[in-house]
């Protein structure tokens, strides 16, 4: 009961700091909807090509995009993070009676919900540039962006409370973040590479994230990878968010 | 009635595969109602100390309890018993005072009208009423503090823990420290407070404890701890003559209140029982000898004294 009320107070208050200064949010839809503006039209000539998956170029690309948004936009919420580390306000609260699960619960809440809105005004826009995919799979798929965005959010947090620095954390982004991207075959499917590329991709969740999500988008939901999708990332969500509150619950200097 | 209680209290971490002993062993008691300072250097173990009693850190080993509470196995509700202002503060930047307060208490489980009335009355009572609805990262030093002040008080706590409550502030807003510190402690709060000034361990604190190298070296009231060093020092400038020295520790050699007598170029220091009394005795048998005395300077053992006496070290180079 108590975790509940805390998670929704510290909800509420996240919130409400997001929403002041909303530029982190902003900036995170800014490069999906460059890529979807400037790169989608580029698929269009390879579209019929052998190997292409179904659903035409931009059916592809969105939900390709939406995994590279819960992946990027969830990732930079450690900024944030470390500044209100350095600045003591965690270990302010952490003296307080406040719930620890409510600590990691009520930021992960807002984490989600403005990852929601974002994946919301991307699909709006794909829209407008033509995408017609399953409304129900479009739904489903934004359950996925939610499991990812758990996911990444929790997994950052326990990252930064180990490093605590914004420059490691930015050089340990950096290097994490264009291999995943291009073994998730977010930007060009896998299906159009070699096999070597394939297998080390089998091993990447987040392959399965969009492989979900384009089955979903067109309206194949009994595709084998839906499935496989909502199990990896629903395991590794709960994963995480259990690390994040495991590291909550320790040390933090 | 003890507060604050901690047995053989350590903690050690293991750094790059060494073990390092931040606090070596803390047993101490602190009394409802008093000002206990904890005082030593930088590195003396006072932070990691301070994380362990606010809930923060678990122990290596030891025990402590906070009103009877053991401080490890019931953290929850020694959280409600604590208040506690770290060294950052921990003040949401973008939030005003008002929020801050408002949240903070909504955070110790009062309902939104009672946490906005205890936010009007804290802001009242630590003068930050002008200021209040503006983002707390506009605040100057001192402004911030007292919001730290207020941030810690918001649930009345029995127990209020400062860590370093004053370091980095102007004179101004130190002194303002001070008051408020023995105004809370006046109305019945328990303070715990860690510093590394002297003067603000002899000026605030009732008792005190002295750390050095995770291990208290001494503890009692500023004055007992000074009463330990023998004696008060005079030190005379004089007039000198190269035989002036020997002559005038001819002088002094038989009078029984001197306890040592060094002398070099400029001055004479003396180590005396009962300084101002020894003083006008002193200055008549070396104007009987006609050595013309130009300064006199008569000091009191200082914490520092105390903390040289101990350690072998004096607080004041450790700092630096």
């Amino acid at each position: 009961m108590q975790s509940l009320r805390d998670t929704w107070l510290l909800f509420k208050h996240y919130l409400t700091m997001t929403m002041r200064n909303p530029v982190m949010v902003i900036v995170g839809l800014f490069q999906p909807i460059v890529q979807l503006l400037l790169f989608a039209p580029l698929l269009e000539p390879i579209a019929n090509t052998e190997g292409f998956p179904e659903g035409g170029s931009i059916g592809v690309f969105t939900p390709g995009l939406l995994v590279m948004l819960g992946i990027t936009g969830s990732l930079f919420v450690v900024f944030g993070f470390i500044a209100e580390l350095r600045a003591g306000v965690l270990e302010r609260m952490r003296v307080t009676p406040l719930s620890r699960l409510a600590l990691v619960l009520g930021r992960l809440l807002r984490d989600v919900v403005m990852l929601l809105l974002q994946a919301t005004v991307l699909v709006g826009v794909a829209w407008l540039m033509g995408l017609r995919a399953d409304p129900a799979g479009v739904a489903l798929s934004m359950l996925i962006v939610v499991l990812l965005g758990l996911l990444v959010s929790s997994c950052s947090y326990a990252v930064a409370l180990i490093l605590q620095d914004e420059n490691a954390v930015a050089s340990v982004l950096n290097f994490l973040i264009l291999p995943i991207l291009l073994l998730s075959g977010i930007t060009l499917p896998l299906t159009l590479a070699p096999n070597w590329i394939q297998n080390v991709a089998g091993v990447n969740p987040f392959a399965y994230a969009v492989d979900a999500s384009r089955a979903l988008f067109i309206g194949q939901f009994s595709n084998p990878a839906v499935w496989q999708g909502f199990v990896v990332m629903g395991v590794l969500a709960f994963l995480g968010v259990f690390w994040a509150v495991r590291s909550f619950r320790q040390g933090v200097a | 009635m003890i507060i604050l209680e901690t047995k053989e209290l350590a903690k050690s971490f293991r750094v790059r595969g060494r073990l390092v002993e931040a606090v070596k062993g803390v047993t101490m008691n602190v009394q409802a109602g008093e000002i206990f300072g904890f005082l030593g250097p930088n590195g003396a173990g006072k932070t990691t100390t301070m994380r362990m009693l606010t809930t923060l850190l678990k122990p290596s080993s030891g025990q402590a309890t906070i009103a009877g509470i053991d401080l490890f196995t019931n953290s929850r509700q020694v959280r409600e018993k604590i208040g506690y202002v770290s060294q950052a503060g921990g003040a949401e930047g973008a939030s005003t005072a008002r929020e801050n307060l408002i949240l903070q208490g909504r955070f110790y489980g009062l309902s939104l009208p009672d946490a906005v009335a205890r936010a009007k009355e804290l802001l009242a009572a630590l003068d930050l009423e002008q200021i209040a609805d503006r983002p707390s990262s506009s605040y100057s030093g001192g402004q911030r503090r007292r919001l730290d002040l207020a941030l810690g008080m918001v649930h009345k706590p029995k127990l209020l823990l400062l860590d370093e409550p004053t370091a980095a502030l102007d004179p101004q807003s130190r002194a303002w420290l001070w008051t408020e510190v023995r105004r809370l402690n006046a109305e019945g709060t328990t303070v715990f407070m860690t510093t590394h000034y002297l003067d603000e361990a002899d000026a605030l604190c009732q008792r005190l404890a002295i750390i050095d190298d995770g291990r208290i070296v001494v503890e009692g009231t500023p004055d007992a701890l000074k009463r330990q060093i023998v004696g008060d020092t005079i030190t005379l400038g004089l007039q000198f003559q190269p035989e002036t020295g020997q002559h005038v520790q001819a002088l002094l050699q038989e009078q029984s209140y001197i306890h040592s007598l060094e002398y070099d170029e400029q001055a004479i220091r003396l180590v005396v029982d009962r300084g101002a009394e020894a003083l006008p005795k002193i200055l008549r048998l070396i104007d009987d000898a006609n050595v013309h005395v130009q300064t006199v300077e008569l000091s009191r053992p200082s914490l520092d004294d105390v903390f040289l006496k101990q350690t072998g070290r004096s607080l004041r180079e450790s700092a630096n």
